[in-house]
């Protein structure tokens, strides 16, 4: 029952209309960020940069950066290293507890973050750890570590098992296998998984606010001044980080179609 | 074979328990010992008594509850209603405009949920984005509909569109278009297509879908906190308060408890009734 020619066209304003919905806040900080005015009103009446000026300059924004930047880089190492052999488990091995250990995996990502972030702050505090970056690594790790799993899984559910069993056949050990066919046959989930595991952790806040102790990530920086007081920097900073992912997220598109039109090209001379 | 991929199977799922059973099961029940500790202490080493979950009851804490669970209910239901469409159009009619979309949503997910959210006040508040530019164009005005329960379901709805919409989208692309055809051929209506085809088919989206929207919604603080004004208190904001302004530890527990035991029950009772193998796209 293939839709007529309107409901195509309303549908297709219906999504344009979410997508407009979607960002429309962001167009919002994005005008409040280069609005000259400490006081914000709209519709604004002089543009200019200074708050960016202000922000790259100050050393506060610096710390909050690297805080965040280490975090993510960390938890994002971590997530692919878990993810990569957790989705074998989740997808690929037959083996007599995977339903269960599907099921597991789902219910960090339900559980509320901000109950998790106060319940690890609880049992760092029961083991005698003082709460810094490190400690949010590991908050990050717990709810970001599932997500790349399942999407690395996606990917584990659509390779054919019969490669590696030839290989096995042929005499490869389990380590060979690994290495030479599941490996390669992943990469693509991999780099996604890296790339949704570093962007998660870059723009959370729940987790990070009660497990970074003294260090203080982006968004958490920017929760303080929203709920105490407007500073400027607030959308200036917002946008700075925005910008900042959808460049990652741009670079990571542009370098996966590089590849596919190089690997395209050598298959068509050969 | 079976003997190797039995041994792999619980082998590489080793470094994903570990990290779960000390990051979150330990916590987890370090909450639940805290809360049946007596108020205001900061060890386990005390004779429990349950005063805790009393003053859940006694000190108005269920009303938090009750809203939080209403307003998850509220913005799920219409998160199923507003995304209905747009999934339909995802997985039967919108072709390479899907990937467009897919993308835009996905992109939006990654901006901190606060910038987004203050991104609205921006836009809502008086002499904002909108009303702004409404007052110089035209003159006219309105309040600011900032700081009131419909703009946290307003909040909610936005922010967790996206886990309603994916998950409906795959369950409505499991809806074969011969059996829809087969229907009308033989009769039926759109209604009864939609009634008798559509949802029962659709029903694993569906099911994940509002799962999924309904328990994060319930335990969301930021759109209350943010939108809202603290209009009403969220139950995590409750949460949050008795640990950090009121260093009540075990009362902070209790709640929290409350929270786990209605989202986990919820979340337990969903995922053992899917078939995850079939959502996920198993080819074999």
């Amino acid at each position: 029952m293939p839709a007529n020619k309107s409901t195509r066209i309303a549908l297709f304003i219906y999504g344009l209309f979410i997508i407009v919905f979607l960002y429309l806040p962001l167009v919002s900080v994005g005008f409040a960020s280069i609005s000259r005015a400490r006081y914000l009103s709209f519709p604004i009446k002089q543009y200019s940069t200074k708050w960016y000026t202000t922000a790259l300059e100050s050393s506060t924004v610096k710390d909050l950066l690297l805080t965040s930047l280490s975090i993510a880089v960390i938890v994002t190492l971590i997530s692919v290293v878990i993810a990569f052999f957790g989705a074998l488990s989740f997808a690929r091995y037959q083996w007599r507890y995977r339903t269960l250990f599907q099921k597991l995996i789902l219910l960090p990502i339900f559980f509320p973050q901000t109950v998790l972030g106060l319940a690890l702050l609880m049992w760092f505090n029961a083991l005698g750890i003082i709460p810094s970056w490190k400690t949010a690594v590991v908050a990050h790790l717990v709810w970001i570590a599932p997500i790349a799993t399942l999407i690395v899984a996606i990917r584990a559910y659509s390779f054919d098992p019969s490669l590696e069993e030839a290989a096995r056949d042929m005499g490869a050990d389990t380590g060979t296998i690994l290495r030479e066919i599941t490996l390669p046959l992943l990469m693509p989930g991999l780099v996604s998984a890296g790339l949704f595991a570093f962007l998660l952790s870059w723009g959370n806040f729940p987790l990070s606010l009660f497990t970074t102790g003294a260090d203080s990530t982006l968004p958490e920086w920017l929760y303080a001044k929203m709920v105490s007081g407007y500073s400027p920097l607030v959308p200036t900073l917002g946008i700075m980080s925005v910008v900042g992912s959808f460049m990652i997220i741009m670079i990571a598109l542009a370098i996966s179609w590089l590849l596919r039109a190089n690997r395209e090209s050598r298959a068509a001379s050969n | 074979m079976e003997r190797l991929d039995r041994k792999l199977g619980l082998l590489s799922s080793l470094p994903m328990i570990v990290i779960l059973l000390i990051a979150f099961l330990a916590p987890v029940v370090v909450v639940a010992l805290f809360s049946i500790m007596p108020p205001k202490v900061f060890s386990l080493a005390n004779t429990p008594d349950f005063s805790s979950y009393s003053v859940f009851f006694s000190q108005g804490y269920y009303k938090s509850l009750l809203w939080s669970l209403g307003m998850a209910f509220a913005s799920t239901v219409i998160l199923l209603v507003i995304c209905w469409p747009l999934a339909y159009g995802m997985a039967k009619v919108f072709g390479r405009f899907t990937l467009v979309l897919t993308i835009a949503i996905v992109m939006s997910l990654f901006v901190s949920e606060n910038i987004r959210l203050f991104g609205w006040v921006l836009t809502l508040m008086k002499g904002g984005l909108i009303e702004g530019h409404l007052r110089t164009w035209t003159g006219m005005s309105f309040d600011s509909p900032l700081y009131g329960v419909p703009v946290i379901v307003f909040g909610l709805v936005y922010v967790y569109l996206p886990f309603m919409l994916f998950p409906l989208a795959q369950g409505i692309a499991m809806v074969p278009d011969d059996a829809r055809q087969a229907a009308a051929d033989l009769g039926a209506t759109r209604w009864q297509v939609f009634t008798q085809i559509d949802i029962p088919l659709a029903a694993p989206g569906i099911v994940v879908g509002s799962l999924l929207s309904f328990v994060l919604a319930a335990g969301a603080v930021a759109e209350s906190k943010i939108l809202g004004g603290q209009a009403v208190i969220a139950i995590a904001d409750d949460v949050e308060t008795a640990f950090t302004f009121g260093q009540n530890w075990p009362l902070g527990s209790a709640l929290s408890m409350i929270l786990i035991c209605i989202i986990g029950g919820l979340a337990l009772f969903g995922v053992s009734r899917i078939d995850l193998d079939a959502i996920m796209g198993r080819k074999r």
